[in-house]
């Protein structure tokens, strides 16, 4: 990258450059050579900045007319919907925009998990993108505390008990979480501070993580390292700006929709019942996004297991890039990965919907051979497939197979023999 | 330097960081301990209940600590049921006498130990609660007999006033 001999064409330019490197940075950005076979699974990368920031956005307004006090939080909220102007529209738009932040979230991981973008040297940039999933888990669950409805109250009492299974300390770890015997205004409003909080620590490490991507730069659909800048590469402006700005009109018109349309789909009826600790409903259920991992949890009989079970699936992701061992990125060089990855994919819609049905008879069963099959997937498939698998042969760059012959390895290898 | 005996600014250093440690743990200290139950919450800690109006076979429900307490009248078949059971049956194995002071009446909160949820009164396969969210099972003594929780719903303090009334805490 030629960063550093960028130079401003203004005086003025030149001068405030020199004192702060801003528009280097701009330059980098604008000129930041990228593979030129993306697809529109990288596009939600962008797809997730716009959600981070719609989020932010609507959730400083909400602030300013919510109450976080338990007598008071369920009627502010229902006042945000009936009174406040436009208060309805930024609402839905709040609650919507968290199932959107995550539908993006799941499809940036997934396309990660099939194009192979956490392996060597990106183990950095997944890490990071982990640790903004978990933080984006806490504060969606802390914000659907907020409402003060039937949902909220209890989701928060069977989470914050979850910490009740650590052995010795766990009783006083929630009443420290409480700060009280049960769920209360305490819990109410370290929640509300802690859901303000950690939106902009999210903010910070996805700066960590986009600082991260562009050491080594994006990967790409086959996987391959590339020269940079070279023919296999265009530059981030416009042809990236044009088709990331795409792909966001289209994902904003499926926001749009359930916002205008179904803007309670995604929720539950029960959360429009204001919390009452005498009372818990008869079917409790995360939100969707959290649905597969509650169906790990609950799949485990003993209750230290099962949480622990819980994080471990988490955490077996973290450890991802050392447990896949083969050195082919991408999918689309290794057909048996390619079917345990969809066999996967499954096996987590499974989950999610184990999640959300009662814990009993087949659901029950279905879901215990679920959650053995996904440790199964990272712990032992992975690991071992990437000694087994027979892979296919992997062109020597983004435009080789079209400019220079097959992707046949024999035939790279002939032509690396030529150049020589 | 290894072999050398420590200097003078090696123990300057070493001294330096462990006041500098104390300092911290001395102002970090009072951040974590804020989000402990406050005295306003440790100060309502006991509550009286009427228990006079509940026939046999009935349940309350009453707030204590922002958790709720079951109170149940229990009927002669329920004890004796409670009672028949053997200790081996049991996962969390205790006695129906030890959690009940009179027989009569049972005592506790009701708050399942698996994860916090509410049983249901009257539910569930050992004619005692049921919770709805991950599927305990408890019976008439509110021990613990299927499901995910680990022990049985516990009993709080509580005395009997006089005949009528029964102070939780």
């Amino acid at each position: 990258m030629s960063d550093h001999d960028y130079q401003p064409s203004s005086k003025l330019g030149k001068w405030f450059n020199d004192r702060l490197p801003l528009l280097t940075l701009s330059n980098h950005l604008t000129e930041y050579p990228t593979p030129k076979n993306l697809n529109y699974w990288w596009t939600f990368g962008g797809i997730l900045t716009f959600c981070l920031v719609t989020q932010i956005v609507t959730g400083i307004t909400l602030a300013m007319h919510y109450i976080a006090d338990s007598d008071l939080a369920f009627a502010s909220v229902e006042h945000i919907m009936r009174d406040v102007n436009y208060g309805w529209l930024i609402r839905y738009i709040h609650a919507n925009g968290a199932s959107m932040f995550f539908l993006a979230v799941y499809i940036h991981i997934f396309r990660s998990l099939y194009y192979g973008s956490y392996k060597s040297p990106r183990e950095v940039i997944w890490i990071i993108g982990m640790i903004i999933y978990l933080l984006m888990m806490m504060t969606a669950f802390m914000g659907y505390v907020l409402p003060w409805g039937q949902m909220s109250f209890w989701g928060a009492t069977v989470i914050t008990n979850l910490f009740s299974a650590i052995p010795f300390v766990g009783e006083g770890i929630v009443s420290w979480l409480w700060g009280g015997f049960a769920v209360d205004n305490p819990t109410l409003t370290r929640f509300y501070a802690l859901h303000y909080l950690l939106p902009f620590l999210i903010l910070g490490l996805v700066v960590l993580h986009i600082w991260a991507l562009h050491v080594p730069g994006n990967n790409n659909p086959i996987g391959i390292d590339i020269k940079k800048p070279s023919k296999d590469t265009v530059p981030f402006h416009p042809y990236i700006v044009i088709k990331d700005g795409f792909a966001l009109l289209m994902f904003m018109i499926v926001f749009a929709f359930f916002v205008f349309y179904s803007p309670n789909i995604l929720g539950h009826a029960d959360n429009y019942i204001e919390a009452n600790p005498m009372v818990t409903p008869a079917h409790i259920v995360p939100e969707w996004y959290l649905l597969p991992f509650y169906a790990i949890l609950r799949s485990v009989p003993d209750k230290l297991l099962g949480v622990i079970a819980m994080f471990a699936a988490i955490f077996v992701l973290v450890i991802l890039p050392w447990l896949d061992t083969s050195k082919i990125r991408s999918a689309v060089f290794r057909p048996l990965f390619r079917q345990f990855y969809w066999i996967l994919f499954i096996d987590v819609l499974i989950l999610g919907y184990m999640g959300a049905m009662p814990a009993e008879g087949l659901y029950l069963l279905i879901a215990r051979v679920a959650t053995g099959y996904y440790f199964i997937h990272f712990l032992v498939i992975l690991p071992i497939l990437g000694f087994k698998e027979k892979t296919l042969p992997v062109p020597l760059s983004i435009t080789e197979p079209i400019l220079g012959g097959s992707p046949n390895l024999s035939m790279a290898k002939n032509k690396e023999s030529i150049d020589k | 330097m290894s072999d050398k005996k420590p200097e003078r600014r090696e123990f300057l250093f070493t001294a330096s960081y462990a006041v500098g440690a104390v300092g911290v743990g001395a102002v970090v200290w009072p951040l974590i301990d804020q989000m402990n139950p406050d005295a306003s919450v440790k100060a309502l800690a006991s509550t009286e209940v009427d228990v006079s109006s509940v026939k046999p076979g009935n349940t309350i429900t009453v707030l204590w600590r922002g958790k709720p307490v079951f109170i149940r009248r229990r009927t002669p078949e329920e004890i004796s049921e409670a009672k028949a059971v053997k200790m081996e049956d049991l996962k969390h194995p205790e006695k129906d006498e030890d959690r009940a002071k009179k027989p009569e009446w049972l005592v506790m909160l009701g708050v399942c130990t698996h994860l916090g949820c509410v049983p249901l009164n009257d539910k569930g396969d050992y004619d005692g609660w049921f919770c709805p969210c991950h599927g305990s099972h408890y019976d008439t003594s509110g021990r613990i007999r299927k499901g995910p929780a680990p022990t049985n719903m516990e009993v709080p303090k509580y005395e009997f006033v006089n005949a009528n009334t029964i102070k939780i805490g």
